[in-house]
């Protein structure tokens, strides 16, 4: 069943509290839909970020685990392990998961944990302010590189593509990158969600799934500029499709 | 039908203990002195199909057992000093989530990577709640192989009936020590009830979604639950304050001591004894909550108290507390790994017997 017009069950039909413009809404109704179609809304667990979506549980009708900023896959594993039947969710923001989180991310991903990661990149930390990301562009500003990232000499690092990174780990099984920039993309993202999924219901992983989202608050611009910013800057440097497929379905 | 007594080593006795407490998974680091019991709990939880996982620090340790614990699931990590430490921040979240989870610490001495000798300066750390915010959980002290045994058993019961973290403080030397060991009967963790709080089989009854989280942005309703908890933490201090005393009534002069400490003070009590003098040991098992009342009434018929640890002085403040200006409280400690001897204690004690 594939849900064309209408709300999906497992979103509680609530305002969120996000900016206008802002990714994170559509990613929760696509990761929403998709357990609809699966029949999973009683067996899901999303594990709540420290980020914007901190309030994930307010939103996603079912169970949630809050766990320390960046801990997230590590309590997800603890969950998987004690479920392995239920379909645990571990959405993330890019400081979340590729700053403070980077250990438990590689680790969790390393060990093949039978989790998804939902991983919302915005290139910066919107629930703090508007700081640099890891995944914040070169010359991109923020409010702490204020004229720009500059890797070496402010010593402020490279934009780090986490799907390219964890495809090097041999416990990874899919990783692919989205963006919910249109409704083309915004289909394939839900795509890759659902076959994410379906491997995780199946007992295949470690999947995630990398999702470009728009910022428009602390990237200081309208909600139709960000959609612009992100298709003219994030998308040349984080490429979209399937990094890794090496799900059993894929080989057949 | 009682079991045989078995030579057993204290972190294996501790492993040991949590397996047949119904301990569904465990998760850990390697560091010295408590390497035994992840390398046990390897063996024995892998052999029961039961989940062991091998960490990449403390830090996700602690929270793949908070992940673990938010399902209910009885769940377990070990560390000594310097990896409890890291853990402060997954016991921080436990305590504000309320997820019962027990925490062993073989401690070491501090501060920094220090040494690998035994010690007891992780007391403040312990009792005082050792992560940011308002928080206490139970810390219980063994003395012996057998009381590692029983109190680590026992951290199970009480985390589950008071939805909290246990801790077990013991040092390296009840860590490496042989002892025999009488172990507790094991329970089959499938015959554990489920927790209606926990997370998952939402589908076997369509009850309300849980959350376990410890975030409340709301001021007054965040005072609220930290109110409720320090409800509890009374109706704790009223229940499982645990401790033994010897000798208490009749000698003026009490050794207050815990784990490794008090088997010394009680050799200094002995060897004070075949001198014809008189020394009381009083031994707290729950550090938290402590044992105050007892040391108030003993401070208020004029004990003196000769608190005895391996630090520079920490349960000596909780002495102290307790005695509330009543009784005379000292001090004698050795810290950096050193034990202290029966003799140095005696020393002390008759010095200040003026004997
Ligand atoms: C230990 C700790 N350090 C810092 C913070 C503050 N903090 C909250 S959210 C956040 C960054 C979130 O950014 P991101 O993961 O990119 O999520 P977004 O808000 O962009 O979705 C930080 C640093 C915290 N809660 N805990
Ligand atoms: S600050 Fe950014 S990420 Fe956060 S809700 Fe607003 S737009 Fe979304
Ligand atoms: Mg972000």
């Amino acid at each position: 069943m594939e849900l064309v017009n209408g709300h999906p069950k497992s979103l509680k039909s609530v305002q969120t509290k996000y900016c206008p413009g802002c990714g994170h809404g559509v990613i929760h109704r696509l990761v929403c839909e998709v357990i609809d179609e699966l029949g999973a809304q009683e067996r899901s667990v999303i594990m709540n970020p420290v980020g914007c979506s901190i309030w994930a549980d307010l939103y996603f009708d079912f169970d949630s685990v809050q766990a320390p900023h960046g801990r997230t896959p590590a309590a997800a594993t603890g969950v998987k392990r004690m479920l392995p039947d239920h379909l645990v969710i571990c959405y993330q923001g890019d400081g979340d998961l590729a700053a403070i989180g980077t250990a438990e991310i590689i680790h969790a991903a390393n060990r093949g944990e039978k989790f998804t990661g939902i991983f919302v990149n915005n290139a910066i930390y919107g629930m703090t302010g508007g700081q640099m990301a890891p995944t914040t562009l070169v010359g991109q500003k923020a409010t702490t590189a204020p004229y720009g990232r500059d890797p070496v000499d402010a010593g402020m690092g490279f934009p780090i593509q986490v799907c390219e990174l964890l495809a090097t780990l041999s416990g990874t099984k899919y990783l692919a990158r989205g963006a919910v920039n249109n409704a083309a993309n915004v289909r394939k993202t839900k795509q890759y969600i659902k076959k994410a999924f379906e491997a995780q219901l199946r007992g295949e992983g470690f999947g995630l799934v990398e999702i470009l989202s728009p910022c428009p608050t602390n990237w200081q611009m309208k909600p139709g500029e960000s959609v612009e910013w992100l298709e003219q800057n994030m998308m040349p440097f984080y490429k979209l499709g399937e990094i890794k497929n090496t799900l059993e379905e894929a080989s057949k | 039908m009682s079991e045989e007594k078995r030579l057993m080593k204290g972190n294996e006795a501790i492993g040991e203990a949590a397996v047949r407490a119904g301990c569904r998974a465990y998760f850990g680091y390697p560091i010295t002195p408590q390497n035994e019991l992840t390398a046990y709990m390897a063996k024995h939880m892998l052999d029961k199909k039961r989940t062991f996982i091998q960490a990449e620090s403390e830090t996700a340790a602690i929270n793949m057992v908070f992940g673990a614990a938010a399902t209910g699931a009885r769940s377990m990590t070990s560390s000594s000093s310097p990896g409890i430490s890291l853990k402060q921040e997954g016991i921080s979240y436990a305590c504000g989530a309320d997820l019962p989870m027990v925490i062993v610490n073989i401690a070491r001495s501090g501060p920094g990577l220090g040494g690998i000798s035994p010690g007891q300066a992780d007391y403040f750390q312990s009792t005082r709640g050792g992560g940011h915010g308002d928080y206490f959980h139970l810390v219980l002290a063994p003395k012996s192989v057998q009381e590692a045994a029983d109190l680590t058993y026992k951290a199970f019961e009480l985390a589950d009936k008071w939805r909290m973290p246990v801790m077990i403080l013991a040092d390296g030397l009840i860590g490496q020590m042989m002892e025999g060991v009488v172990l507790p009967p094991a329970i089959d963790p499938e015959s554990l009830p489920r927790k209606p709080w926990g997370v998952g089989h939402q589908a076997d009854t369509h009850r309300a979604n849980n959350h376990v989280s410890s975030i409340n942005l709301v001021p007054v309703e965040l005072e609220a639950l930290v109110r409720a908890r320090f409800k509890r933490y009374e109706e704790i201090k009223k229940t499982e304050v645990d401790f033994e005393e010897v000798n208490c009534e009749k000698a003026d002069l009490i050794l207050v001591g815990y784990g490794t400490s008090s088997r010394v003070a009680l050799g200094a009590l002995e060897m004070a004894k075949a001198q014809g003098i008189e020394l009381g040991l009083f031994r707290p098992i729950s550090l938290w909550p402590f044992p105050e009342k007892r040391i108030a009434e003993l401070a208020a018929k004029g004990k003196k108290f000769l608190a005895v640890e391996m630090s520079m002085g920490q349960m000596v403040e909780d002495v102290r507390l307790a005695a509330n200006g009543k009784g005379e409280v000292h001090f004698y400690g050795r810290c950096g790994g050193v034990i202290p001897s029966e003799e140095e204690v005696l020393a002390e004690a008759k010095r200040l017997l003026g004997k």
